[in-house]
């Protein structure tokens, strides 16, 4: 075997078996779908009344805003809402003094768990999602109001990458969630906090084009705006070009700076943790 | 080149105190008032390769922190540490890879994953080749008799059989130094005893070092050739079982069946520790009388049904001697 794979071979083998057995809970999957469309129905109404209300200056059309909101239902779970429960388990156990153990970078080995963790629980419900968004609502006629493919091949290409960061992203920003519940000790404060902040500055709730001219630029410049509002913009069209190309890079660019802090603070985390207990 | 070099070893931890109540609940908002908590107060001993040696000590002496700095988790506040040649919180990643631990309290498999599985992970995690280890899973699948095992998720374990997969779990990348915390706690006495053996074994045949803390004496006296105690942060006793227990207590007991009513018996060395019926305890120190002698005075001046000698129980002899030394815990 090669160093590079003897290096890779631990992380490799814990995000794919978490991945596995993240994927099993089926019924979560589904009742996950299903309350992801009943909120998306309501949120394509709630456009539907606005745009209807005369949005002639409204940044996106209203066929852009509702596909907005399908990926947003699609790729939800990718929201770093939570510490990784695993890891929150370990904390509260003790059981974390085996993960200093591991012959493993621990930033690196906690990152790639939460990819695998987000990731699996993703899979199934956004496949659910374009099925249903995508490809049924068009077919009953409904395709106005259902999830309309990206309108070119560039578009659809920034979107990969742009993804790509998402997830990246997202994995970085539960590992800081996973630090600051290391550091409390406690997950509930970091979970509190976590959801709220990042729903308001990802554009979930309300698509960042939607703020006025002078604050915009600045709430696209933060790293949570990597997890949803770039690029689902880049999907529709509504970033293109060498926009699209410096929205994806400033996402990696978020990804290096967060990882790198990350790593610091776990380290310095971990050396301060006092393992409860024995 | 000892394995293990350890020398003036401290650890201070610093408490958030508070107040009791609600005042003083508020009181801490404003200003906090530390508590330092000296953990470990300058530890020092050497491990040689292929020693088995029992950390003893009573709760919160510094037993868990002292493996837990050894181990890699913990940084130490000063002193010196060396582990196979290695800084262990500073080379953790290297060092990890070459000592295998288990902390009876925790558990290192997956719970939710076959027995199998998770040791697959674990390959992997260490990086062992597979040939290798599967010759190493083979031998600890037999030795440990978990084949019957394998297939079961952790969680519908039971705890022994759980133990002795935690200890293979350990083992799979062969290091040649492991930690073992509490490996028999709550174990019943077929388990403690298998595990005994293999520990016994795996010191023996294989020449692994191992360090075993535990609360349970007779897992000491069964296994360890050297006992270290730790009682608030220092050592108190490095040693042989054996010279422990004649520098604590030499004291024995003597069980005598008198044919009639115990008489009221006056010795010169000899204490009445308790008389019931027939029976009287007594308690006398081998070093000014032996047993043979003792016996000898007590059958010539009494009809006698039946006598046996007693050592007093280890637990007894330890708990003396955290007492001697003021080390049980507050």
């Amino acid at each position: 075997m090669s160093g590079i794979a003897t290096t890779l071979r631990p992380y490799l083998a814990v995000c794919a078996g978490r991945f596995q057995l993240t994927l099993q809970y089926r019924a979560a999957a589904l009742a996950g779908f299903l309350t992801q469309c009943w909120f998306g129905v309501i949120r394509v109404l709630i456009f539907a009344a606005f745009y209807a209300g005369g949005a002639a200056k409204a940044p996106m059309t209203l066929g852009d805003a509702i596909t907005y909101t399908w990926l947003g239902q699609a790729f939800l779970v990718f929201l770093p809402w939570n510490a990784d429960p695993d890891v929150t388990d370990m904390v509260r156990s003790g059981a974390v003094a085996y993960e200093r153990l591991r012959p493993v970078d621990s930033y690196a080995w906690w990152f790639v768990r939460a990819m695998a963790w987000s990731s699996a629980r993703v899979a199934p419900r956004a496949a659910l999602m374009v099925v249903f968004a995508g490809v049924l609502m068009p077919l009953v006629g409904l395709g106005k109001w259902g999830l309309a493919p990206p309108p070119s091949l560039a578009a659809a290409g920034f979107f990969a990458a742009s993804a790509a960061a998402m997830v990246l992203l997202s994995a970085a920003i539960t590992v800081l969630i996973n630090i600051a519940m290391v550091r409390a000790m406690d997950e509930r404060g970091p979970n509190i906090l976590a959801a709220p902040i990042v729903n308001f500055f990802s554009g979930m709730v309300i698509p960042l084009a939607f703020f006025p001219d002078w604050l915009r630029p600045i709430l696209r410049a933060q790293p949570i705006a990597g997890l949803v509002d770039i690029p689902f913009s880049i999907y529709f069209g509504g970033v293109a070009g060498w926009s699209a190309v410096g929205a994806i890079a400033l996402q990696f660019g978020w990804v290096v700076v967060l990882a790198a802090f990350g790593r610091w603070a776990l380290e310095r985390a971990m050396r301060r943790l006092q393992v409860q207990g024995g | 080149m000892p394995q293990i070099l350890v020398e003036e070893l401290t650890k201070t931890y610093r408490i958030a105190e508070r107040s009791p109540g609600a005042w003083g609940a508020v009181k801490g908002l404003v200003r906090r008032r530390w508590r330092t908590v000296e953990a470990l107060a300058g530890v020092s001993f050497q491990l040689q390769r292929g020693e088995l040696v029992g950390l003893i000590g009573p709760n919160g002496a510094g037993k868990s922190t002292t493996i837990k700095i050894l181990s890699g988790i913990l940084e130490p506040t000063a002193g010196r540490c060396e582990v196979n040649g290695l800084i262990p919180w500073r080379q953790r990643i290297r060092h990890v890879a070459r000592i295998g631990v288990v902390f009876g309290q925790r558990t290192q498999l997956w719970w939710d994953l076959p027995v199998i599985e998770g040791f697959n992970l674990l390959r992997d995690i260490y990086r062992v080749p597979q040939d290798r280890y599967a010759a190493t899973r083979d031998e600890l699948v037999a030795l440990l008799r978990l084949d019957r095992l394998l297939d079961q998720p952790v969680r519908q374990l039971s705890l022994g059989q759980r133990m002795r997969c935690e200890i293979a779990a350990a083992l799979l990348h062969s290091p040649p130094l492991i930690f073992l915390e509490e490996p028999t706690i709550a174990l019943d006495a077929p388990s403690k005893l298998a595990v005994r053996e293999f520990v016994g074994r795996l010191n023996r045949e294989r020449g692994v070092t191992v360090i075993l803390t535990t609360h349970d004496m007779h897992d000491i006296e069964a296994l360890a050739d050297r006992v270290i105690v730790i009682g608030g942060g220092k050592i108190l006793a490095d040693g042989s079982f054996a010279a422990l227990r004649a520098g604590v207590l030499a004291e024995r007991r003597l069980f005598v069946d008198f044919a009639g009513a115990a008489p009221a018996l006056e010795m010169a060395d000899v204490r009445v520790v308790a008389a019931s019926g027939q029976q009287l305890e007594l308690a006398f120190d081998p070093r000014r009388i032996t047993a043979p002698d003792l016996i000898a005075r007590i059958v010539a001046a009494h009809p006698v049904d039946d006598i046996h000698v007693e050592e007093p129980l280890i637990e007894e002899v330890i708990a003396r001697f955290y007492d001697l030394h003021g080390a049980a815990e507050p």
